[in-house]
């Protein structure tokens, strides 16, 4: 019989060295996938992970690389703090679709007013948008003990349907010849979120990503609420005897992980996507969990992750492009970057032995 | 049958030795932490002895674990049960089994055995719908189906209601006529009086007497488990002042399923005084520290300090007007077990020693109070560094009084507060308390340790099921009324003599 005993050396190298060797362990996994399939292994690994940023067409995908991590760095900065306090909200995505029907929402109510106030309402739509689909799960496991894991996730399929219904319905674009989705937010200057600086890719939500990154670090290393934070996490009855209140835990770490998806949505609908489709939500909000957990939930973690996993998404892309790489690429690395992770994170908590059993 | 023991040293169990004759129920009798467990523990294998030698049947009884014991012919029935709630009774005894016979063949076998010893039972229902009582027959029943030459009961009847313990005698009678031996652990002296053929009690590990039970009055025994060595309280420079904590009326549910309800709990505390609440664990201990805490709120005009009503208060605007506590766990409640201990001072000490302003954490400060706990607490520790779990249950203890006590506090509520702890640390940790009761604080110190609780208090009140008895003074208190207001009665009135 195999067992896994704890163990009780635990070096703090080993909390950096494991996303290294899981993203070493994916790539190698990876490489071994291509190979059965017929592909070069080596071309398509630095397809994937090299071209992006120094290859001959970097010139295109690197300002993406800015545009694909914004988003997952702002969403996966307030997932860390939740996962901190053992509060698992796995619904980002359903967050970030709300938010970014909620943000446009103002937007195409003002059309076609040209105010200076419309583009921050609409961040701060998005955010509250995302905030409220978020309480959601917060308040029914407050009030009746729902489990926020399934209510956050199955409410991602809610607002999907909510989301086809706007593309359809009350957001259509009245100037759309019948076509579904709304009016394309980047042709409408005063709601727009443009790049700011040629070239790099970076929009409105580059900076409020960065920002989360700091504000998370500050949240969870200087103020006492992250402390709480991280002592429910690790032992709830110690945090409830320093003063802790489970139910505000849970509504606040909800609430910020839905505000910053929400944000994120927004960012999104107004900058690169441009409009409100049926088909939003682009999994930014799930992949967003590799995204905390790569990043160890610490800010600082989740900023580099963040690229990394921009960077499998914009490689992937590139694969199919120059290789014809099938598209599940890109999911298929993410889905073993998580398990490997998963898989190095219990060897360097636990030893495997073997018992024989009488 | 003999069973002799020994073991070195400050430990659960110092030179243990007892006999436990076939067809004898052999009552275990001491105090908790005097070391009853662990000596069954070496017993049934969960636990090897350092030194001495058991023998079972004439044979030499080491069991390398649990199976090996229950192959030598001893079974033990637990205190918790360990069962699966949504398995039925047959199922469940087949899961403990090594080679289970087939289903139909042991429901057979459980209600031939039911009936025999008058346990009655239905093997085909599920766990969840049975009383406490009807799962402890399960355990039983699972133990009987071995053929047990010697059976270990763990304070059987804590969970049973009267009628149910008298069942339980009955069966156990049944069994020691057919020749089993029964090792029957309690502290209810009563139900060992009546129902026991011999009792060895123990203290602080050792053994320190042997006798009849049936011979001797509840108080002899209870003078015998506690012991009536000379105790030297120091309580100079002490004097009951101005009321600080009055808890008035104060009932709350029981916050979880093996929780307990506090019924009308009243007392009073004045200052300069400490007030010793004794009982046995599980009887509203935890609770009441909550509830005095902040963990639980209770409701208004319940609970107040100074006047100062602070019953809807959670715990830190109670540590803000003066209320303090430590809980009886040091790791998990008392302190975060990953934490260093610079990072646990903020558990409590924020808003009292000024660690924590406008929710910014200021760390130079958080470790300045750590080293200083450290130094005046003679925590043995590299630093204020070092992880809460890498430290000694001694060690750990004297930090988590010590964070408490040097935020000088109003009143200070501890439970516990030297449980597992070595001798030395203990004597600092109570020391610290006098000195704080002496600096004209209020302390309440819940504990199970009666020589504890003697040693410091002025007062004592016994916790039993929630309901918190009148003060007494210990000064003139004897053993004897002691024993009874901790005995499962609520009053002096209702006690078994």
């Amino acid at each position: 019989m195999i067992r896994l005993v704890p163990r009780t050396d635990s070096a703090p190298l080993l909390q950096v060295a494991t996303p290294v060797m899981a993203v070493l362990a994916t790539m190698l996994a990876g490489g071994i996938l291509f190979a059965i399939m017929g592909y070069d292994p080596v071309a398509a690994i630095r397809t994937i992970f090299w071209d992006p940023l120094f290859g001959p067409a970097a010139g295109y995908s690197r300002p993406q690389l800015l545009v694909k991590a914004a988003p997952l760095i702002l969403i996966a900065s307030g997932l860390a703090v939740g996962f901190r306090a053992g509060i698992w909200n796995i619904g980002a995505e359903g967050q970030y679709i709300i938010g970014a029907i909620t943000g446009a929402a103002v937007a195409l109510a003002a059309y076609p007013a040209q105010e200076m106030w419309i583009f921050p309402a609409m961040v701060i739509a998005g955010a509250v948008g995302g905030w409220a689909w978020g309480m959601i799960p917060a308040l029914l496991r407050n009030w009746f003990g729902a489990s926020e894991i399934l209510v956050s996730l199955m409410l991602v399929y809610v607002a999907q349907r909510i989301a086809a219904w706007m593309a359809f319905g009350p957001m259509k674009n009245p100037e759309g010849f019948g076509m579904p989705g709304s009016r394309n937010l980047q042709q409408y200057p005063a709601a727009s979120n443009p790049e700011l600086i040629a070239g790099t890719g970076a929009h409105w939500g580059v900076i409020a990503a960065a920002a989360a990154v700091l504000a998370t670090w500050f949240l969870m290393s200087r103020h006492i609420r992250g402390f709480h934070i991280r002592a429910a996490g690790i032992a709830p009855r110690a945090a409830r005897f320093a003063g802790v209140k489970p139910q505000t835990l849970v509504a606040f770490c909800l609430g910020l992980s839905g505000a910053l998806a929400g944000m994120a949505g927004l960012f999104e609908v107004a900058g690169p996507a441009g409009q409100i489709t049926d088909k939003v939500g682009v999994g930014y909000g799930f992949t967003a969990i590799i995204v905390a957990f790569l990043g160890r939930l610490h800010p600082l973690g989740t900023l580099l992750a963040g690229l990394l996993l921009a960077l499998t998404y914009i490689g992937g892309e590139l694969a199919q492009l120059t290789m014809n790489l099938p598209a599940a690429t890109v999911q298929v690395f993410q889905g073993m970057l998580l398990f490997f992770l998963l898989g190095f994170d219990l060897l360097t908590r636990f030893r495997i032995t073997r018992r024989v059993t009488a | 049958m003999g069973i002799g023991k020994s073991y070195p040293g400050v430990r659960a169990n110092d030179d243990v030795s007892f006999a436990v004759e076939p067809g004898e129920i052999h009552a275990l009798l001491g105090e908790n932490g005097a070391g009853k467990s662990t000596l069954v523990k070496m017993i049934y294998g969960l636990v090897r002895p350092d030194q001495g030698q058991m023998v079972l049947n004439g044979q030499p009884h080491q069991p390398a674990d649990p199976r090996a014991a229950r192959a030598a012919g001893v079974a033990m029935v637990f205190q918790h049960f360990s069962l699966f709630d949504a398995l039925t009774v047959a199922e469940n005894i087949a899961l403990g089994m090594e080679n289970p016979p087939p289903r139909r063949q042991l429901s057979a076998r459980i209600a031939q055995v039911s009936q025999d010893f008058g346990l009655p039972l239905n093997p085909a229902r599920r766990i969840v719908t049975l009383s406490a009582g009807e799962r402890q027959r399960v355990e039983i029943i699972r133990c009987l189906l071995q053929n047990p030459r010697l059976l270990i009961m763990d304070e059987p009847t804590s969970v049973l209601t009267p009628q149910e313990a008298e069942l339980l005698f009955a069966t156990l009678r049944k069994l020691a006529d057919q020749g089993t031996a029964i090792l029957y652990i309690s502290h209810k002296l009563e139900e060992i009086r009546t129902h026991c053929d011999c009792a060895t009690i123990l203290r602080h590990g050792r053994v320190v007497d042997s006798c009849d039970p049936r011979e001797h009055s509840a108080r002899t025994l209870a003078a015998m488990m506690v012991g009536e060595e000379m105790r030297l309280i120091d309580r100079s420079g002490r004097q009951a002042g101005e009321v600080l904590l009055q808890v008035k009326a104060l009932s709350q549910p029981a916050p979880t399923a093996e929780g307990t309800a506090l019924k009308a709990v009243a007392l009073t505390l004045r200052a300069g005084e400490i007030l010793g609440i004794g009982g046995v664990a599980g009887n509203g201990q935890d609770e009441l520290l909550a509830a005095l805490s902040g963990e639980i709120r209770s409701a208004p005009g319940t609970v107040l300090l100074e006047g100062a009503d602070l019953s809807r208060l959670g715990p830190e605007g109670r540590r803000t007007a003066g209320l303090l506590a430590a809980p009886e766990d040091r790791l998990g409640h008392a302190a975060v077990p990953d934490f260093s201990l610079a990072d646990n001072t903020l558990l409590t000490a924020g808003a009292r020693k000024k660690l924590v302003r406008n929710g910014l954490i200021d760390r130079p400060a958080a470790r300045a109070y750590a080293e200083a706990v450290i130094r005046a607490f003679d925590v043995r520790t590299p630093g204020p560094g070092t992880a809460a779990k890498a430290l000694s249950g001694g060690n750990l203890q004297k930090f988590v009084i010590g964070r408490e006590v040097m935020q000088a506090p109003r009143v200070l509520v501890v439970n516990q507060p030297t449980w597992g702890v070595d001798a030395g640390a203990a004597a600092a940790v109570r020391q610290s308390l006098l000195d704080l009761a002496r600096s004209g604080a209020g302390v309440i110190v819940i504990s199970q340790d009666l020589d504890e609780i003697l040693e410091l208090s002025d007062r004592f009140c016994a916790l039993n099921e929630g309901r918190l008895s009148d003060p007494r003074p210990t000064e003139g208190l004897t053993l004897d009324q002691i024993g009874l207001m901790l005995g499962g009665a609520h009053g002096m009135e209702v006690a078994h003599l």
